[in-house]
């Protein structure tokens, strides 16, 4: 009886073959991908200035912080404005490591990030008893905590003791690479794998158990918690993830820099961070990417114009404002919308005038 | 078999649950009563989202409320919600998998499992669609197919049939009576629909302000002079 009326009223009814067709329309996107992967590591070095690779290669790096960010906010429902700090412990912890060891640099950024990970967890702890607004004002305290601890600890630049910073050096040296990535091209491809990397490992948890989880947290905890998900547990396992990620960036954005103290970590960025999370779309891995675009690629173009950098926190506001308003699930969601919009308005433009053409004769 | 012995939960000074004591012994049991009685409250409770001031439960000869609450999925209880409660951004197979993967089932048979719920809800043509893109009976149903899947032992239904139409409500109530063969799970049925309950439920209990006033075979209840009041007295209040 009303089974039949019950599913003939469910609209987008799939046939239970479902399955296989999303893995087919998988493995096209995983061909579209690795075309892009490959571009990106062989054709864009070489059409690049070495200005622009140095951004891109920033990108790369501030693309995995992002999608740290967007798997708390976008996965989980956290609002966390301390990764900025994160990742410049993730920094201080490569340098030292890096000042110190003789260690192959990946056992480096894998050391940077999981030390992150246990120091980003204790910043996620209050998550455990808040969310929302009172949860960004405790993570951005933390974070402006740990700005305060590391300006006045210095960044590492190859003295002794804890800090490993000497103020009284007079030749200072630079940041080690990897013996495989010492030149700006080959580190910018060093940067785009390890990014690549930290995508798939964000990818294997969304996809799967955690993702689940997560999702239900997200809508509602009453829900998460009668299906049996330990919500405390699956909240720490998110901020431990986005942690190690943004730890492991951390490690590549010293090598990128080579003399860290050279960059101001400030508090703010984590604001920054979060309205370009926001924009580039929190809900999307792609959103990631538009998010290090925007926050590393379009500075370096304004510079390069000779117009401020400053005034893209206008942008970034007035971004923000139009995604919360309009387009929560940003610019990634919003943008081919627009487009085949766009297509459809030309399509019935140049219908119409095909229309008036043909009736004048 | 649940048995309740004296619960009392308060919000400040109101008293939710006063002194509540009853046995549901096994089968489809009804709860009713009027709006604020009481029964969502007690619903809580079993999931541990409110702890009582005074009182014990004891499910099948174990403390249900010394387990902490994400565990109680994991023992054997489910629930849904008043307010519905399916996940939007996930698959109704993924809704389904979700609280199968939590529990002490293993992964060899899950998805047979996880289809097998779906299939018991008549759900199986959209098992791989969102659930954000179905209509709101179809998303009760997910919830119920969440309550059925592996081996529940207690399974709470809170007003499955709110807001539904009579055809939905009808479906509903034939999955509602297919649940004890389905999974031999103790159900309690919470709903203000009368007809569903009494189609439902071989006995049925009445809250009243915190307070069991009535409980046995359900025609009974239902002619119970005790019980009208209490619903005549609400109709007059509202
Ligand atoms: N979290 C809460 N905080 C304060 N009061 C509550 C809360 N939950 C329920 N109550 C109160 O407890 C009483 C019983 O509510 P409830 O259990 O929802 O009734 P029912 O489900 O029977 O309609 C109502 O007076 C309600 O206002
Ligand atoms: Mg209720």
């Amino acid at each position: 009886m009303s089974t039949a009326e019950l599913q003939s009223a469910t609209p987008l009814a799939t046939p239970p073959s479902a399955p296989r067709r999303v893995e087919r329309a998988d493995l096209v996107r995983t061909m579209v991908i690795a075309v892009l992967l490959v571009f990106v590591l062989i054709g864009l070095p070489q059409m690049l200035s070495v200005y622009y690779i140095d951004s891109m290669t920033q990108v790369a790096i501030y693309s995995v912080v992002a999608l740290g960010l967007g798997v708390l906010v976008g996965r989980v429902g956290l609002i966390s404005l301390g990764q900025a700090a994160v990742l410049a412990i993730g920094a201080w912890v490569a340098a030292r490591l890096l000042f110190a060891t003789s260690l192959p640099y990946e056992v480096v950024l894998l050391a940077s990030g999981v030390i992150t990970m246990v120091l980003g967890t204790l910043v996620g702890l209050p998550a455990l008893r808040m969310r929302g607004l009172y949860l960004a004002l405790i993570t951005l305290m933390l974070a402006g905590a740990i700005t305060v601890a590391l300006a006045s600890l210095n960044f590492p630049n190859g003295g002794h003791g804890f800090s490993g910073y000497n103020g009284t050096f007079v030749h200072i040296p630079s940041l080690r690479r990897p013996g495989i990535a010492t030149t700006d091209p080959a580190y910018f491809r060093y940067s785009v794998i390890v990014a690549a990397l930290m995508f798939l490992l964000v990818l294997a948890h969304v996809r799967t158990r955690p993702g689940r989880a997560w999702a239900a947290i997200r809508q509602s905890e009453p829900a998460a918690l009668a299906a049996g998900i330990n919500t405390t547990l699956y909240k720490l396992w998110a901020f431990a993830l986005a942690s190690f990620i943004t730890g492991v960036a951390g490690g590549v954005l010293a090598g990128a820099v080579r003399y860290l103290y050279s960059i101001d970590f400030q508090t703010q960025d984590s604001i920054t961070l979060l309205a370009v999370v926001l924009m580039g779309g929190a809900y999307s891995i792609w959103g990631a990417i538009v998010a290090g675009l925007l926050l590393q690629l379009l500075p370096a173009i304004l510079n390069n114009a000779g117009v401020s950098p400053d005034w893209l926190i206008i942008l970034f506001g007035i971004g923000v404002l139009q995604v919360l308003t309009t387009a929560p699930r940003g610019i990634v969601d919003q943008l081919p919308r627009d487009i085949s919009r766009l297509g459809r308005r030309l399509g019935g433009l140049t219908r119409r005038s095909a229309a008036s053409h043909g009736e004048a004769p | 078999m649940i048995e309740v012995s004296e619960l009392t939960v308060r919000f400040g000074g109101v008293t939710s649950l006063d002194g509540m004591s009853v046995r549901f012994e096994a089968g489809t049991c009804g709860l009713i009563g009027p709006n604020g009685a009481g029964k969502t409250t007690f619903f809580n409770v079993l999931s541990g989202f409110v702890r009582p001031a005074e009182g014990h439960v004891r499910a099948f000869d174990e403390d249900l409320l010394s387990m902490a609450h994400f565990r109680r999925a994991r023992w054997g209880l489910r629930r849904t919600f008043q307010t519905e409660q399916a996940i939007e951004s996930l698959s109704v197979y993924d809704n389904v998998a979700l609280v199968h993967e939590h529990s002490k089932l293993g992964r060899a048979n899950r998805r047979g499992e996880v289809l097998d719920a779906i299939e018991f809800v008549g759900l199986r043509d959209v098992a791989y669609v969102k659930v954000g893109t179905l209509g709101v009976g179809s998303r009760r149903l997910v919830e119920v197919a969440r309550a059925v899947v592996g081996k529940p032992r207690l399974v709470l239904l809170d007003e499955p049939a709110a807001g539904l139409p009579d055809a939905e409500t009808a479906h509903l109530g034939e999955l509602i009576r297919r649940i004890p063969e389905h999974s031999e799970a103790l159900t309690i049925l919470v709903d203000h629909d009368m007809s569903l309950v009494s189609s439902c439920c071989p006995v049925t209990a009445v809250l009243d302000f915190g307070k069991m006033i009535a409980s046995g075979p359900t025609a009974d209840v239902l002619r119970n002079e005790q019980v009208v009041r209490a619903y005549l007295g609400a109709e007059e209040f509202q």
